[in-house]
């Protein structure tokens, strides 16, 4: 996969065969919380991300999966520096992307696109569908013949160009991710960040557009980073996948070895609670119940953030952060106890 | 129109008045809303049975009519609503019953657990207040005892410190904890029938698995049939006796999971579990949508409200509608002309 050569757009950061195309590097994010006095003061701060760091590759897709509240939409957006990250690094390719001013950062968000979870909120109502698609050529000035690129978009993404002049009520949420992913593809980005693209979609609609993000990445060898909290989409779609918890990332690996042989507990008892459609399996499943719930991110535990819930938990684990290091399983996992069970 | 098959393995049960079957029958039920661009037939001819202790699974995509059917049974539909058929509970026909008798119905026999618990719950009042007040409404019992009693549901659904955690508020409860108290409150009057509306889509796969086994606990102790509405066709399988699919307001297929899902004989239910990514999956195979979208229910299609979309479609799809009719064994029933040519199709990538 990281030999697929990226079309040509001129403003891309070079990129040396086999390096990733995106490095973040302990990357952290804060979020204040505010008293609720007059006089608003900081009486804290919501760990939302702590230290995580990653690459992406040229023409893979890494998936970020994590229950609500472990970071992966804040990692995300501090990635494109929707947030400003506390503190930490991201490089795109050799620049590093939290140095830009915002004229620099506007001229390499050609390069960086994002879509969205809501297909309703993420449209503007009152623009037709040929103006979503076709804005960012007005705002990074386009060359070409911006309308006959914009059919060509609205074609590629199963979508028929002569509803172009129509608004986004007119179509349905399966469709509206279409366009939402139309607009980002308009300046041929080299890295997409796609924060839950098909979790507001029924299933039948939803494979459609699974389908069309394959083929989008196999033409056109874009990297996608993909945050999801469905572990079955995320299997299906993703070369490698990053399992986070509470603002941490607790294991990474290539998709089999995160599936087929997951060594953190956090990641065994998510894979065994997700149901799959085969009710003879399913019987048979063992499942693992965590016990309790994901703490406070303004709060969290010491040491180990999911020592709370673990049935593996001892000492070590309150006082030691264990590090996301390879235990002797092929793949990183952050567990002092980190042992290989089979789940799925 | 009798669905009760008789399973073996379902002859076994506890005696006892729970285990006559069915506890509610709907039959031939219609829902139809009246708006400024014409009627919209939510659901049509829908009949289903539930058996004393069984779960029974309603699958469907958005629209396709699930929810409806439960609101119906419930008596939660708005005037603008016109319901024919009928709904039995114990043989009693309880469609069209005055408000004031069918409030006898709600909680005591009939309890429904809804799929955002924050908007179900009463933002000031505690917990435990909300609870003892629904035993309140159906016993004769003190404020003291009712109290009692609600605390000790907040135990049996898992809840900690639930003395405590009686006297808080909803925001006070995380969103698996406001739904264990839904389902203490349902189970408050020991129901014959729950039905839960999507109770695990608003949370995440931990918490969701937490939930399921507390359904199964709630079930345990009071002996209720479960009617579990849901989109997820890994919970419906891991969970359900027997399952109902629903398209476009109307039956598509209806039988044991086992048989369903292994030998679906719709095309649309064969069509939705071949367009689900699977976890169980062993390599990579592409992923098989169906083609289209869902029709509108104020212009459906003539015919099968699946043909447009349907890979197997012939002439005669458009011109009749199909009946729900048994293919296959033991009380598997499809709506689809050409239910026996898929004998042999198992679901999964092509």
């Amino acid at each position: 996969m990281t030999d697929a050569v990226a079309p040509p757009n001129g403003n891309a950061a070079p990129v040396e065969a086999g390096a990733p195309i995106m490095a973040v590097r302990d990357l952290v994010k804060h979020f204040p919380v505010m008293s609720g006095d007059i006089i608003r003061r900081k009486i804290g701060d919501v760990h939302a991300v702590c230290g995580v760091s990653f690459d992406l590759y040229p023409g893979e897709t890494l998936g970020l999966v994590g229950e609500s509240g472990s970071g992966k939409s804040t990692i995300a957006r501090c990635v494109l520096r929707l947030h400003e990250p506390t503190s930490g690094s991201v490089h795109y390719g050799n620049v590093d992307l939290l140095a830009q001013n915002t004229k620099q950062m506007r001229r390499l968000r050609r390069d960086l696109q994002i879509v969205f979870q809501d297909p309703y909120a993420s449209l503007d109502p009152r623009m037709t569908v040929a103006d979503i698609v076709g804005e960012p050529f007005k705002i990074h000035g386009y060359d070409g013949d911006a309308r006959a690129r914009t059919r060509e978009l609205l074609r590629l993404v199963g979508l028929n160009p002569e509803h172009g002049n129509r608004y986004p009520h007119e179509f349905s949420g399966g469709q509206r991710q279409r366009i939402g992913i139309a607009r980002a593809l308009a300046l041929e980005p080299k890295v997409m960040i796609l924060d839950e693209p098909v979790s507001a979609l029924d299933v039948s609609i939803q494979a459609g557009v699974v389908n069309l993000l394959e083929e989008i990445q196999d033409r056109l060898g874009i990297a996608f980073l993909f945050v999801a909290h469905d572990l079955s989409v995320v299997k299906h779609i993703s070369d490698r996948v990053a399992v986070m918890y509470l603002g941490h990332l607790v294991e990474i690996g290539t998709r089999d070895q995160i599936y087929a042989s997951p060594a953190h507990p956090y990641t065994q008892a998510l894979l065994s609670a997700v149901p799959v459609p085969d009710p003879v399996a399913e019987r048979r499943r063992e499942r693992i119940v965590l016990k309790g719930e994901v703490p406070s991110p303004v709060d969290p535990p010491s040491g180990c953030r999911f020592r709370t819930r673990c049935w593996k938990a001892q000492e070590i684990c309150a006082e030691e952060v264990p590090a996301l290091i390879d235990r002797g399983h092929g793949h990183p996992s952050a567990c002092h106890f980190a042992e290989v069970k089979e789940v799925v | 129109m009798s669905e009760s098959e008789v399973l073996p393995a379902d002859a076994v049960r506890p005696d006892g008045p729970k285990a006559d079957a069915p506890v509610l029958e709907v039959e031939d039920l219609t829902v139809t809303f009246a708006t400024p661009d014409g009627p919209v037939k939510a659901v049509q001819h829908v009949s289903l049975s539930v058996d004393g202790e069984e779960i029974l699974g309603i699958v469907g995509e958005s629209g396709s009519g699930k929810s409806v059917t439960m609101m119906a049974v419930m008596g939660l539909l708005p005037k603008t609503a016109t319901i024919t058929g009928s709904v039995k509970f114990r043989g009693q026909e309880i469609l069209g019953l005055p408000d004031k008798e069918l409030r006898r119905h709600r909680g005591k026999h009939v309890a429904m657990i809804f799929q955002d618990p924050l908007t179900s719950l009463n933002p000031v009042f505690s917990v435990g207040y909300q609870i003892s007040e629904a035993i309140r409404v159906h016993n004769d019992v003190s404020k003291k005892e009712a109290a009692d009693r609600a605390v000790g549901l907040l135990d049996l659904v898992g809840i900690p410190h639930a003395r405590q955690r009686a006297d808080q508020y909803p925001h006070e409860f995380s969103g698996g904890m406001r739904q264990r108290a839904m389902i203490a409150m349902a189970i408050a009057n020991d129901p014959d029938v729950l039905i839960a509306d999507e109770p695990t889509t608003a949370l995440d796969v931990t918490i969701q698995a937490q939930i399921l086994e507390v359904l199964e606990t709630a079930q345990a102790a009071t002996r209720s049939a479960i009617v579990l509405i849901t989109h997820d066709l890994g919970v419906v399988a891991g969970v359900a006796d027997r399952v109902h699919v629903m398209y476009a307001g109307r039956a598509a297929e209806t039988g044991a999971v086992d048989d369903v899902f292994i030998q679906p004989r719709h095309p649309y239910t064969l069509g939705l579990l071949d367009s689900l990514p699977r976890l169980d999956a062993e390599g990579h195979e592409k992923l098989t949508p169906i083609t289209g979208a869902p029709p509108s229910l104020l212009h459906p299609p003539p015919g099968c409200p699946f043909h447009p979309r349907c890979r197997y479609v012939r002439p005669m799809c458009s011109e009749v509608v199909p009946e729900l009719r048994f293919v296959g064994g033991l009380g598997q029933r499809s709506a689809c002309h050409y239910a026996e040519e898929l004998a042999g199709v198992e679901p999964g990538p092509s």
